[in-house]
């Protein structure tokens, strides 16, 4: 077998595997894998500007916050049906990254998580000064009756755990697509080295921003879908904190792997699942974390399995 | 009241929000001007800061007065120890690459805030001012105590103004600040000078906490607005220059009060931050620095 059908195979064998664990898992874990697909979906769209760019955005809430407020504000409001409002997320997540992604580019290394940072906070705020619409913190409930998407009940536990695994999917598809493609190669040959990516003749700023705007775009995606699945929108989605938590996912899982992102958010999810159990202070575990995976695993768990035993992990 | 009296308190408030602004920002101008390295942790620095002084003043008993001098003395010391020791732990492995240092403090920062959430508490708690006079204007009495916080501020700052332009350990930091590797060629030895900075830092916000917290109070989410406002500062400043994150927090400080008069309160932080991303974007060395980040 050559690589790339090896890769095909892992990939849709763990998609194959993730569909058949729906019927084995009681309903707690299955609940909850169905939350780390979605989660997973946003981690993988940050792998693509943090993993294969070299990017370090301190701001996706903000694109995440736009793809579940995009959606859930137009249902909520304008009484779209949910297939209209998770599209009005994903130009919503697509129009702000390409504008943040516009400004934020002209800035590198420690500027640009500065300013992302900047702009996500500033988004964070608008969402709770525009109380009257978005109820701030506390935020709103999307109603049963506006999750039936093309008469599938989205709210329904085997339905969600279905949808969420298609939309992981798709995510997947879409990263593995572009790691494959040339873009991607170009989007890794920048990381590794910009100058000589820029003396090859390429245009660093034009992909750059494509990137920005594909993991953007991405991370809306699973906001929106977020939103839709478990029926709900609040600000805590646009905090610094859910900035942060996808870095987490994917340094854990590995950087610039396409698998890194699940396993990341599966392993963090239930290591904060069972702290959460003992303290209130989970998100000490958070932190611990983070310390000693740029201390001792840089690469990742995903990235140790690539370096040590297939290096053809795309 | 008249307009001029209600501007007179305005600025007064304003003047005290610039001290303190202006200790905590110059720790963090301090810690990337010689190490070129951001400390998203600066903040919680700053809380333990004020956390310390509770417990400390809490620990004295007897009158105010004794707890509150004893906090001075012992909280900047303890926080800028840990900071030395997460310093020497996790920064000096990591070789001060910026992006691994920002990634690593985020970690120290929810590692302390979440270590302080458990032994403390979630509550918020009062730490008494060292004393309660007032001092009366034709038209409002005001807090002495306040004063004494601006006063303390200006004292402490010329404290390290002359220490950086006037002693051996400034001509180190200096010297470290413009070559590394020149100064490590000279003897110095800077995997020190690193820690000392980074220990100085933390403990500059520190200090400054402990000087708020008989006006404001201790709570273990406090870090935030400070970590935020010492950017801003930090940045319209000009990254690395200390004079000009001072001029900076006196600008940020004075005109928070005044902007606060014509928005709200999220509206005036929204137009802040917008701010700074933009001249970021714009003007990536500051409004008054020379060197970008």
């Amino acid at each position: 077998m050559n690589n790339k059908s090896k890769s095909l195979a892992l990939h849709g064998g763990v998609i194959a595997a993730l569909f058949a664990l729906q019927f084995v898992l009681p309903a707690y874990h299955h609940g909850n894998l169905a939350r780390i697909m979605v989660l997973a979906c946003y981690a993988m769209g940050y792998n693509v500007l943090f993993g294969y760019s070299g990017l370090l955005s301190l701001g996706h809430a903000m694109f995440f916050a736009a793809g579940m407020y995009g959606m859930a504000l137009t249902i909520q409001h304008l009484g779209f049906p949910p297939s209209a409002a998770l599209l009005t997320g994903i130009a919503a997540a697509f129009v702000v990254s390409a504008v943040v992604g516009f400004l934020a580019l002209r800035t590198t290394g420690v500027a640009f998580m500065i300013v992302t940072l900047m702009f996500a906070q500033a988004f964070y705020l608008a969402i709770l000064n525009l109380g009257e619409y978005t109820r701030g913190d506390e935020g709103f409930v999307i109603q049963q009756a506006d999750r039936i998407m093309a008469g599938v009940d989205l709210s329904d536990a085997s339905n969600r755990y279905f949808a969420a695994l298609i939309l992981f999917s798709v995510c997947m598809a879409v990263t593995l697509r572009l790691v494959h493609a040339p873009a991607g190669r170009i989007l890794v040959a920048i990381r590794e080295n910009e100058e000589r990516a820029r003396m090859l003749g390429y245009d660093i700023f034009r992909h750059k921003l494509a990137a920005v705007v594909i993991s953007g775009t991405l991370s809306g995606l699973a906001g929106a879908g977020y939103g839709l699945l478990f029926g709900y929108a609040g600000a805590s989605f646009a905090t610094v904190q859910y900035s942060i938590f996808p870095l987490l996912w994917v340094l854990l899982g590995g950087a610039g792997t396409v698998l890194g992102p699940l396993v990341g958010t599966l392993f963090m999810f239930y290591l904060i699942d069972l702290s959460s159990g003992l303290t209130s202070a989970y998100m000490l575990i958070a932190g611990a974390v983070l310390v000693l995976l740029t201390l001792f695993a840089r690469q990742g768990l995903v990235g140790e399995i690539r370096r040590r035993f297939a290096p053809w992990l795309p | 009241m008249d307009l001029g009296p209600y501007l007179f308190l305005a600025s007064l408030e304003g003047a005290v929000t610039a001290a303190v602004l202006a200790l905590t920002a110059v720790g963090l101008s301090l810690v990337f001007g010689v190490m070129r390295v951001v400390n998203v942790a600066h903040g919680e620095f700053f809380m333990l800061g004020a956390v310390l002084a509770w417990w400390v003043a809490s620990l004295a008993g007897g009158h105010p007065a004794i707890g509150f001098a004893l906090a001075v003395l012992v909280a900047p010391v303890i926080a800028g120890a840990i900071a030395a020791a997460a310093d020497f732990i996790v920064l000096k492995r990591l070789d001060y690459d910026p992006e691994n240092t920002i990634v690593a403090t985020i970690g120290i920062l929810y590692i302390i805030q979440q270590t302080v959430l458990m032994t403390y508490g979630p509550d918020a708690r009062p730490v008494e001012a060292p004393f309660s006079y007032r001092i009366y204007f034709p038209w409002f009495g005001y807090s002495a105590y306040k004063l004494f916080v601006i006063a303390a501020a200006v004292a402490i700052l010329l404290g390290v103004w002359a220490i950086m332009a006037r002693t051996r350990i400034g001509l180190v930091l200096r010297a470290t600040q413009l070559d590394r590797e020149t100064a490590q060629a000279f003897g110095i030895p800077v995997e020190r000078v690193y820690a000392l900075v980074f220990g100085l830092g933390a403990g500059l916000a520190a200090l400054a906490a402990v000087l708020i917290v008989p006006i404001q109070q201790a709570h273990y989410l406090m870090g935030g607005d400070p970590l935020l406002l010492s950017f801003i500062v930090v940045i319209i400043g000009g990254l690395g220059s200390l004079s000009g994150t001072v001029v900076a927090a006196i600008i940020i400080g004075m005109s928070d009060g005044i902007i606060s008069v014509f928005f709200t309160p999220t509206l005036a932080k929204i137009i802040a931050t917008l701010l700074v991303a933009f001249i970021l974007v714009f003007r990536p060395t500051g409004l008054f620095g020379t060197r970008s980040a």
